[in-house]
């Protein structure tokens, strides 16, 4: 797969001198005394997969219209290739809009669905059949060109609306939970398809979902969002083993959350007092850390391991009683109570078939951790 | 056979042939029938006590020669056609008006809906027959209206509305509106908003999307509420005989006359039968649009 020696990787965010497609400047939006997006700063890069990623009522789906031009901003700017967008009415930008009901016309065939937006623009009339038999062989549904919404599956009308929405080549394409209303297995296919029109038309994507796993698949960054606030905006692996935050550490995957307090440092390596009668958290972590700050020790279950003898090899061990065991077919996660009733995951891959598995409930097992697995958490 | 089933399917057939295609055999009859100076005014009437030859001599003695008399007196299509047209125009004037009604309440917050949905609804509390003369008081020469219109000092001789079909025309469209409105705000509430947005996201301006999306998605809307309001007007009598002066021909006006005034009732029948031919043809067109959307919704 890709080199990072050979092939020069895609990370315009790290480049000071790519100029951002989309900025966002202390952006506020209020509806009435609810304020929905409170002093928001971002950038969004050309070709960029962007995620917007937080629960319902978080603020992703009002920055999105905003980006269409369907909510005004009430303090700050959005500037979209330099230019502020603010005066700009929904219908003269540059961006197009997949929305989380498709929005499909009922009353247009698929061909003309995918049209429409062509016919409205300046587009020669000539020219109009063959971008719509473009568009249709690029969500391969060349053969359903004269069907009605009602008459195609669920899957074919999210292709239909993905495809109306790109066939004006819009330098900014806003998707609203593109893959909600599919099932499991269709919406994990259309995520590797959406990434690979994404990459065929070069044109950047905004995606609004709830779903993290999605985020983490199509995005080349994900922006957590929280109460109208960005928590953290950074790549999926950063997220995922760096969270800036408790509330992007337990929003993003499963993790172990220990509440303690730093004790002594001795470089960026610290002891972490968090229980009554509980062997100290050795824990790597950032630098100038002082003795006595509160914090919370994030470790994620896969990173945990657990066997029947103390281990000697890891610098945490600690003692505990196995309380439950989810199956999970391919994983298995054992929930694993302390003496002071704290409970440790412990995530371990079922590569040998469940009948030789040597640890039940109810068992005495050790749970342990190196110094540099987990992360020290100050917010 | 299920019992339960065949009684199910066979009730609503039941009504249908007792208040419907009865009534309608009758009337048929009379139509066919020859006027008599007797109690009913006409002849033959059927004597079953008289046996196998008197009902014989009974459908004899039957022809159409009312439906021929309708032919020969220009009266009587002069009439279908008056109606036709007085109908027609003020189901379009209905629905220019009812539209703009039903958008608003389309557009109306939820909380005013049901009260603006009351309030197209509320006229049918009074009777029909109060409301169209209450239109007597407005629309007449000393009628609030004029005095109205005088004293704004838009005019200074009042203006001639009652009597003529300027007033049908007011009657008609101020008693079926609701029937223009209600479809028509149906058709306009179940439309997902998003896609308007969709169609502005895709270029269209707010007057362009109206008519592009909104418009043709409540046509099956407007084709309903367009058949209740033309089917009712077309036989229309109260309206045309109280608002209406001595120019204004309609049907429903002609078959009263024939009835009540003339007491001839086998030629008012065969003007009866043939006034339901006519709108035969609008309902089953009404009908087969019906089909058409319910299979589309499919």
């Amino acid at each position: 797969m890709a080199q990072p020696g050979n092939k020069p990787v895609f990370a315009p965010w790290n480049d000071p001198h790519q100029k951002p497609l989309i900025q966002f400047k202390n952006v506020t939006k209020r509806f009435g005394d609810f304020v929905a997006i409170d002093d928001l700063t971002l950038d969004i890069y050309a070709k960029e997969f962007f995620a917007l990623l937080g629960p319902s009522g978080c603020g992703k789906t009002t920055l999105m219209r905003m980006l269409a031009g369907f909510e005004n901003v009430t303090r700050g700017e959005i500037l979209l290739d330099g230019q502020d967008i603010a005066r700009v009415p929904p219908n003269k930008r540059a961006v197009n809009m997949m929305f989380q009901s498709y929005a499909l016309f009922p009353h247009l065939s698929v061909a003309n669905n995918i049209a429409f937006g062509l016919k409205r623009s300046s587009m020669p009339k000539e020219k109009i059949p063959a971008r719509v038999e473009e568009m249709l062989r690029l969500v391969h549904l060349e053969q359903f060109a004269n069907r009605k919404p009602h008459q195609i599956s669920g899957g074919q009308r999210q292709r239909v609306a993905l495809a109306r929405s790109l066939a004006k080549a819009p330098k900014l394409l806003l998707l609203d939970e593109p893959l909600g209303a599919l099932d499991k297995k269709l919406r994990q296919d259309t995520q590797f398809e959406l990434m690979d029109i994404q990459e065929k038309t070069g044109t950047t994507f905004v995606i609004v979902t709830h779903d993290q796993e999605e985020a983490m698949t199509v995005a080349s960054r994900v922006a957590v969002m929280d109460n109208g606030r960005m928590i953290q905006v950074d790549t999926p692996d950063r997220i995922y083993e760096t969270p800036n935050s408790v509330y992007v550490a337990d929003f993003i995957g499963d993790v172990n959350l220990i509440k303690g307090r730093i004790e002594s440092s001795g470089g960026d390596n610290y002891t972490i007092q968090w229980a009554e009668g509980q062997a100290p958290i050795t824990a790597a972590g950032p630098q100038g850390l002082t003795s006595g700050t509160s914090c919370h020790f994030a470790i994620r279950p896969e990173k945990v391991a657990i066997s029947a003898e103390k281990p000697t090899d890891r610098s945490n061990a600690l003692q505990g009683k196995i309380l439950d065991i989810a199956y999970l077919g391919n994983v298995s996660t054992y929930h694993v109570e302390l003496a002071n009733g704290q409970i440790i995951k412990a995530q371990v891959a079922n590569n040998r078939r469940i009948s030789r598995r040597d640890m039940t409930w109810d068992d005495n097992v050790w749970v342990s951790f190196t110094d540099t697995a987990g992360l020290v958490l100050l917010k | 056979m299920n019992f339960r089933r065949l009684f199910l399917i066979a009730t609503p057939y039941f009504w249908l042939l007792a208040l419907f295609l009865i009534p309608f055999l009758i009337v048929l009859k009379i139509s066919l029938s020859d006027p008599a100076v007797s109690i009913p005014p006409y002849t033959p009437t059927l004597d079953l006590s008289a046996g196998w030859g008197s009902i014989k001599t009974f459908f004899t003695e039957l022809d159409f020669e009312n439906f021929i008399f309708l032919t020969e007196d220009a009266l009587y299509w002069k009439a279908y056609l008056s109606s036709l047209q007085i109908a027609a125009i003020s189901t379009f004037l209905a629905l220019l008006v009812g539209y703009p009604i039903a958008y608003a309440m389309a557009q109306a917050s939820d909380s005013w809906r049901p009260t603006l949905m009351m309030l197209v609804i509320l006229p049918f509390w009074t009777s029909f027959l109060i409301r169209v003369y209450a239109w007597i008081g407005i629309l007449s020469n000393e009628g609030f209206l004029n005095q109205l219109l005088q004293w704004i000092g838009l005019i200074n001789e009042p203006l001639t509305i009652l009597n003529t079909n300027a007033a049908v025309y007011i009657g008609i469209i101020y008693t079926y509106l609701p029937f223009m409105v209600l479809p028509i705000y149906s058709a306009l509430e179940k439309m997902d908003e998003s896609l308007i947005e969709a169609a502005e996201d895709l270029g269209c301006s707010r007057l362009s999307a109206f008519w592009l999306v909104t418009f043709p998605l409540s046509r099956p809307g407007m084709i309903a509420g367009c058949f209740l309001v033309f089917i009712p007007a077309l036989g229309e009598f109260v309206i045309p005989s109280l608002l209406g002066g001595s120019g204004t021909l309609m049907i429903g006006k002609v078959l009263w006359e024939e009835f009540f005034n003339n007491r001839d009732w086998p030629v008012a029948s065969a003007v009866a039968v043939v006034l339901l031919l006519i709108l035969i043809i609008p309902i089953i067109l009404f009908q087969r649009n019906e089909q058409k959307q319910r299979e589309a919704d499919q």
